[in-house]
């Protein structure tokens, strides 16, 4: 056993790096090299030399409004998304209510973040479209005409409530262990200390709390500016946002530019690299804290 | 006061959780003028496509549920025996899917694996299916990776191998025959996730122009009126019923451990 | 009146009562423990002290105000946590200033108050550090300033040491006695640990099941515990059944030898006394009357005390003795005299 152990780690070490192997090659062929295309894609030319032209060519009105839109269709479900997740979540798990609400909550929240795409489109439709359930309620019963008030359901706002759908359950999701984690000595310390429950939550419990905070609403901003599916069904091609134009430009060269889509896409991948990074940082620098 | 505030947002929300799935229940059931009825989804079950399309993704959704088992089972008990300074790596790799967005990954996909390539998978339609299911398998990888990590954190997998490995058992046997069926819940549970997954999925699909359940909606979604509420309706009711499922099998291997 | 008066102190969770009828009186400036098993419900009391908890009934006065109805901020009370609960996002100095933050305090008179506050401690050096930062030790002195920063009337501290390691705990205890007593602050300490409170409070209530079962300075506690429960709570004791031969005159039989008991006691034929270790002497020894024989079973040495397993009259009985340089302790399995005598003996009732 204690022959040479230094010459047998060494041979060791290739084998056993080999269990790993076809994770790896998966993970090349079907993550790392299609990303990494991309990537290269969207700085080369038709001859295929380095060339920063694809990106100036993003520089169009109508590509530089499918950003804009994309990124308030973004700001706006994710601040809507954390804003109403962090009241469910804070109202189940400080709220007094009683503790058989949280379970289902839950379990609720964990199947309505994977109900996005299409059957949220339709379900949505059937309730705030031109015929939808409610539309129809507000109209025969009280008088309140949506489509007069300049509300349209296969719009921007419109995607803004739909997105909601699965924004808020992934906000519940991501900030009720979180809220967990606020101690309740941490409340009673400051009570004694004479801070009255806004104090609390002013000094202590949102500072604690704010880098999840803000760390779900970067994982909420890139969920939003990566979906399509939903967005497809809702409005179809018509609504200018990068997904969209992606979508068109793969499934037939509309802008006239093989490469733009290159770019296009590298322009998301920018978008969600950055938006994800910010999380996981911040996810990092509270658990730090919290030791 | 805190309490008022608290039932006001809840009940808020769970309206406009509500309000939804009720609506498209309701629009469903109004198909026959005048009176409720299951009108819709009789002309969806009528619908040999409906049968086409639902069965294609059941099958591609097996194939991934397979295929990231036999990736994902062997490489987390690989990371967590003899590698684990492989681990941040194998985290990265499966946190990538929930960065990188679907259609970014399948426009990759079609530009790298196209006819003009070394793998040309979309050459045919058996290689554009798997490639369709190798799409599904990353999407489906954070979830199946973190319940199986999970699962096998909970059992000792060191002494497990090396008291098989003490009776003369090889790798494939320690992994079909030990690993697999103790970690099976946390399988079954990314299982049925990856179902849900798949049967929903619709970015892929359509670039890739297979015919599977998700673009099958969309289509039906811009020509009809009443099938595509019946649809989701559908759809909604499998992606309940699979994380009803997920739950029943965590708690029931929770009674079986207590009994052993 | 006391400072803190507590009168006909009561808790219940549903059906369970928690604290029954507990009566307390603390005097300006002196240290009281709350001692006793998990589930007496010493906590509890702390608690409602601190406006965490309503009592179901009874008064809590300080300083002839009552503050039974006052919440936990109006109280002007300050409390350590057996977690320290120190606010994780803000430096020690700010954790330290928080109640006079909140207070309204200006700024200069905040910082000099913290200053002070730091140097009381001995942490001058660490105001910027974050808690995470810190050892658990220098985390509850932490608190200990933030709880004195905003002059407290009442200091609350709910089993502050147990989180932390042996030898810490006892340097801490010292010191938190040391500064409470140099601030002259009335303080309630509540903890499990006997030695803890035997060893720096002025008075003990030992509690039990939700009463207060005595009331008393650690002496008496120890020496003449008014109860079975106190008396087998703190400390070790040695329990015999002795024969009474003469009630009237207090003299009974402890296997085979004479035991002169103070007089009128009960009568009966068989009662039970208890003596502790230290009051069972080695050998012969002058003031110890009653001399019986035992057989050594168990002989562990401490350092300064030797304790020792013996068989004496049917019980196995601990003995303590002092460590003499000169003197090897005996050997298991020797047969040795032990004296002792009737006033040193706890009379048990029932």
């Amino acid at each position: 056993m204690a022959k040479g152990p230094i010459r047998r780690d060494a041979r060791r070490l290739p084998l056993e790096w080999l269990g790993i192997l076809p994770f790896a090659v998966f993970a090349f062929l079907f993550l790392i090299l299609p990303t990494l295309r991309i990537v290269t894609g969207a700085f080369q030319d038709q001859a295929g030399g380095f060339t920063l032209q694809n990106l100036m060519d993003l520089n169009t009105a109508s590509i530089r409004a499918a950003y804009w839109t994309s990124i308030k269709l973004s700001l706006y479900s994710a601040s809507l998304g954390c804003l109403i997740g962090f009241a469910m979540a804070a109202a189940v798990v400080f709220g007094g209510l009683p503790k058989r609400v949280r379970s289902p909550l839950l379990t609720f929240s964990g199947v309505a973040s994977n109900f996005a795409g299409v059957p949220l489109a339709f379900a949505f439709i059937a309730t705030l479209g031109p015929a939808g359930l409610i539309t129809v309620w507000l109209r025969t019963d009280f008088g309140i005409n949506l489509r007069a008030m300049g509300f349209n359901l296969l719009s921007f706002q419109g995607l803004v409530i739909t997105y909601l759908f699965f924004q808020i359950p992934l906000m519940i999701l991501i900030i009720t262990p979180a809220l967990d984690g606020l101690k309740r000595e941490w409340r009673e310390a400051a009570e004694v200390l004479g801070a009255t429950g806004l104090q609390y939550w002013r000094m202590v419990a949102l500072p604690i709390l704010f880098p999840s905070i803000l760390g779900t609403f970067a994982l909420l901003f890139a969920n939003a500016f990566g979906a399509v599916a939903t967005a497809f069904a809702l409005t179809g091609p018509q609504l200018n946002i990068v997904p969209i134009k992606l979508f068109a430009q793969i499934r037939g060269d509309v802008l006239g530019n093989p490469n733009l889509g290159f770019a296009l896409a590298f322009g998301m991948i920018v978008m969600t690299v950055v938006a994800n990074t910010v999380y996981i940082v911040l996810r990092v620098r509270s658990e730090r804290w919290l030791k | 006061m805190t309490r008022f505030l608290a039932w006001f947002a809840l009940i808020f929300g769970c309206l406009y959780f509500l309000l939804p799935l009720v609506g498209m229940a309701e629009f469903s059931l109004k198909m026959r003028r005048g009176e409720y009825s299951f009108d819709a989804y009789r002309r969806v079950f009528e619908d040999p496509t409906f049968w086409a399309t639902f069965s294609y993704s059941l099958v591609l959704a097996g194939a991934t549920i397979v295929m990231g088992v036999f990736l994902v089972v062997p490489t987390a008990y690989w990371v967590r025996l003899k590698l684990p300074q492989a681990r941040p790596f194998v985290e990265f790799v499966t946190l990538l899917p929930l960065v990188i967005p679907a259609i970014v990954l399948v426009f990759g996909y079609i530009r790298l694996y196209n006819t003009s390539s070394w793998l040309p998978l979309t050459g045919s339609a058996l290689g554009t299916d798997f490639l369709l299911t190798m799409g599904y398998t990353t999407l489906a990888l954070p979830y199946m990776y973190r319940s199986v990590d999970t699962g096998l954190r909970t059992i000792d997998v060191g002494t497990l191998t090396e008291a098989a490995q003490s009776l003369g058992a090889g790798w494939i046997t320690i992994l079909g025959r030990i690993i697999l069926p103790n970690v099976m819940v946390a399988v079954l549970s990314g299982a049925f996730l990856t179902l849900a997954i798949v049967l929903g999925e619709f970015t892929m699909a359509a670039l890739l122009n297979r015919p599977a359940f998700g673009p099958y909606m969309q289509l039906l979604g811009a020509n009809r009126a009443y099938e595509p509420p019946a649809l989701a309706v559908i759809a909604f009711a499998i992606t309940w019923g699979c994380m009803g499922l997920m739950q029943l099998v965590t708690r029931f291997s929770k009674h079986e451990r207590a009994k052993a | 009146m006391s400072y803190l008066a507590i009168q006909h102190l009561e808790k219940a969770f549903g059906s369970n009562l928690v604290v029954k009828d507990f009566n307390l009186g603390v005097e300006k400036g002196e240290f009281i423990s709350l001692l006793g098993p998990s589930g007496c419900g010493k906590t509890t009391v702390l608690r409602m002290v601190a406006g965490f908890e309503r009592p179901t009934a009874g008064s809590i006065t300080i300083d002839g105000q009552e503050v039974t109805g006052l919440k936990a901020n109006a109280r002007n009370i300050g409390m350590m946590f057996q977690a320290y609960a120190l606010f994780p996002n803000l430096t020690v100095a700010d954790n330290v200033a928080f109640g006079l933050k909140v207070k309204g305090v200006a700024r200069t008179e905040r910082e000099a108050r913290v200053a002070e506050m730091l140097a009381l401690i001995g942490l001058p050096e660490m105001a910027g550090r974050f808690p995470f930062q810190l050892s658990g030790g220098q985390q509850q002195r932490v608190a200990l300033a933030r709880a004195l920063a905003p002059s407290p009337r009442v200091l609350l501290l709910d089993e502050p040491l147990s989180a932390l390691d042996a030898k810490v705990r006892v340097s801490l205890r010292n010191e938190i006695r040391e500064i409470q007593q140099r601030l002259g602050i009335t303080t309630i300490f509540v903890t499990h640990d006997q030695e803890e409170a035997m060893s720096i409070s002025d008075r003990i209530v030992v509690m039990n099941a939700g009463i207060a079962d005595q009331v008393g300075t650690p002496f008496e506690i120890y020496n003449r515990p008014t109860t079975r429960f106190v008396a087998n709570f703190v400390g070790t004791l040695n329990t015999f059944a002795v024969q009474v031969e003469d009630a009237a005159a207090g003299r009974v039989r402890l296997g085979g030898a004479a035991l002169t008991l103070p007089p009128g006691l009960a009568a009966g034929s068989e009662m039970h006394i208890a003596l502790r270790p230290e009051a069972l002497r080695l050998g012969r020894e002058p003031g110890y009357e009653t001399v019986v024989r035992g057989t050594v079973e168990e002989v562990h040495f401490m350092g300064s005390i030797i304790r020792l397993r013996a068989r004496v009259a049917g019980e196995s009985v601990v003995l303590d003795t002092f460590n003499r340089a000169d003197q090897p302790p005996p050997v298991p399995g020797t047969d040795v005299e032990i004296s002792l005598s009737g006033k040193d003996a706890i009379v048990l009732n029932g």
